[in-house]
Order: structure tokens, then C-alpha cells, then sequence
């Protein structure tokens, strides 16, 4: 991605998403009155995080690619069940993503 | 200080602490990504909504176009509009301080403003206000430390860096995960993302994958 276009999705992203949190305190609350946009709303971190999980773990660009990440991630998802907080997550994937790299 | 209050702000940093410190994983990850550490701390400072800085520097990183980034992020915000909703009648403020407010509108203060409900309005205010801005404070002391970290490491896979991302959102995506439905539809996702990935240009399929959210809560349960 070029230079300009990196700039481009910086100042979109902090634009659209402050708009979003002003306009949440400007609209009156009875928009909020929608069972069904509710709903949909409520899954929607649900679905993109999941995505996202695989889009940077097991995808390069258009193919699924099968390579030390998934180590990571298996690791990541061993720590989850133990309950370990958030960092040690992050640093059990990246540590052991890190040694499959080297050692392949 | 009374104990109502005291119980309130030591909900409010523990929170903010522990939120905070997740911003060495954002500014690693952008860096990795291509960003500069320079635009790694304006991510934090003017976004300031993790989930959507996350996704915004993820689509780069996997060669998605601007406009999927974009999106990915606008998308992940959307639920700070309905936050800001419920918050707005509860802080009741005005001018700077309702754009001040706007701007750590985000899980985390809600989350604690709401948990203080039983504590009364005043106590609720105090949560949102003490967790928003210490989130902010450390969220973005973290993104730069995070930032100049991954800068001085160099190549992202050789460190890992490359599955510290993936286990980011997976980190983030977990704690949501608290029924047999939530977990059907993360799975339901992760399947939908995985078979038309071969079939869309880089970073398309993660915004298509708001689909499975619609058919999911289309109908009640």
C-alpha cells in the first residue's frame, strides 16, 4: 500500500469512527428502540473479530496458508482456556510463533 | 473519600491499567503492518477505539485496500454510537466536555459505568469518567512504547509479531464468546471467512462476514 493511501486509512479511520461515538451522544435514546438492529449490532464485533482471527492467521493474501501463525494461534488458544490474561495470550502466540519460524 | 467512591475508582484504574497495557500489541502490530510510529500514536489518540484500530492496521497488513480497511474499522465503531446512546442522559454534559466524552466512549467506560449502577448516578459518572480517560492515558503510553518496540525488532515473523495480531483479535473475541450461540456464530464466521477468502480481493471477506451477523440476529431467539 503507498504512502498516501496508509495516510488515507489513518485519518478515515479516526474520522469515521469519532463520528460514530459523538453521534451516539447526540441522537436521542429512542433510536435505540430497534430489537432487530440491536441484535444484528451486538454480533457484529463478533463476526468481524472472528474474521479478522483468520484473515491474519492463516490467510496471505487470497490463499490459505498453513505456517508457524497456526502454532501461534493454537498456543494462544491453549492459554485462553487456562484463563491467562490478555498479555500472556498475545506473548504465548508470538514466542512460539517466533521458535516454529526459526526453527523451520 | 467515601467507600462508595473508593470501591468505584479502583473498579475504574484496575481496568484502565490492565486495558491500557493491551496498546503494546496495537502499536507492535501497526508497525508490523507497514505504519510509522508516528501514525502507530495518532491511530491511538484520534481513534481510540481498540477493536477498530486493530482491524484497520490488519486489513493493511494482509494486503487489503484502503476502503476494506476503512470499513472493517467503521464497522467495529458502530457499536460506540449505541454506547454514547445510553451514556449521553447519564453524563449530561455539554460543549467541550460531551466531545471529551464522546471521544472514550468505548467498551471499557461503559462497561464500568454500567457495573456501578447499583452504586447510584453518581457513582456510574465517576466509573465512565476515571476508566475512559485512564484507559487513554495508558492505551496510549502502551501504543508507543509498543510502537518503538516493534521498530527496533525489525523483521515482524522472526519476533512473532505476525501471531501476536491474530491472537490480539482472538484475545478480544474471547471474553465476548458467553453463550452456545455467541460461540456458534464465531465459529459460523470463522467458516464463512475461510471459504470465500479464495473468492474476493485481500480484506474483502472480513467486512462480507457482517453477513453471518445479520442472519444470525435477524430473527429473535
Amino acid at each position: 500500500m503507498s504512502s498516501t493511501a496508509m495516510w488515507i486509512v489513518l485519518g478515515a479511520t479516526c474520522a469515521l469512527c469519532f463520528a460514530l461515538k459523538l453521534l451516539g451522544h447526540l441522537i436521542p435514546e429512542s433510536w435505540l428502540a430497534n430489537a432487530r438492529l440491536q441484535r444484528i449490532n451486538a454480533l457484529i464485533p463478533i463476526a468481524l473479530l472472528s474474521a479478522l482471527v483468520i484473515a491474519e492467521g492463516v490467510v496471505v493474501k487470497t490463499h490459505l496458508v498453513i505456517d508457524h501463525r497456526l502454532a501461534g494461534l493454537a498456543v494462544a488458544v491453549a492459554a485462553l482456556f487456562a484463563k491467562a490474561p490478555f498479555p500472556v495470550v498475545v506473548v504465548a502466540a508470538a514466542v512460539t510463533s517466533a521458535l516454529v519460524y526459526h526453527l523451520h | 473519600m467515601s467507600n462508595l467512591t473508593r470501591s468505584t475508582v479502583r473498579d475504574s484504574l484496575s481496568v484502565a491499567v490492565t486495558v491500557g497495557t493491551y496498546g503494546v500489541a496495537f502499536g507492535a502490530a501497526s508497525v508490523a503492518a507497514g505504519f510509522s510510529v508516528l501514525q502507530s500514536c495518532l491511530f491511538s489518540l484520534l481513534t481510540f477505539t481498540g477493536a477498530s484500530q486493530f482491524a484497520a492496521v490488519g486489513v493493511v497488513a494482509s494486503g487489503g485496500a484502503a476502503a476494506s480497511a476503512i470499513a472493517a474499522a467503521a464497522m467495529l465503531g458502530t457499536r460506540n454510537a449505541l454506547y454514547g446512546i445510553q451514556m449521553a442522559p447519564l453524563l449530561n454534559v455539554k460543549g467541550w466536555r460531551r466531545v471529551m466524552a464522546a471521544q472514550i466512549t468505548i467498551d471499557e467506560s461503559t462497561g464500568v459505568a454500567l457495573t456501578q449502577a447499583p452504586l447510584g448516578v453518581s457513582a456510574m459518572r465517576e466509573g465512565f469518567w476515571i476508566t475512559g480517560l485512564g484507559v487513554f492515558l495508558f492505551w496510549n503510553v502502551f501504543t508507543l512504547l509498543g510502537a518503538l518496540g516493534a521498530k527496533a525488532l525489525g523483521n515482524p515473523a522472526s519476533w512473532g509479531l505476525d501471531a501476536a495480531v491474530p491472537a490480539a483479535f482472538l484475545g478480544l473475541l474471547w471474553p465476548r464468546l458467553q453463550s452456545n450461540f455467541l460461540r456458534l456464530v464465531a465459529v459460523a464466521s470463522m467458516v464463512f471467512a475461510i471459504l470465500i477468502t479464495p473468492w474476493l480481493p485481500a480484506g474483502l471477506p472480513i467486512i462480507a462476514t457482517t453477513v453471518v451477523a445479520v442472519v444470525f440476529g435477524w430473527r429473535a431467539r
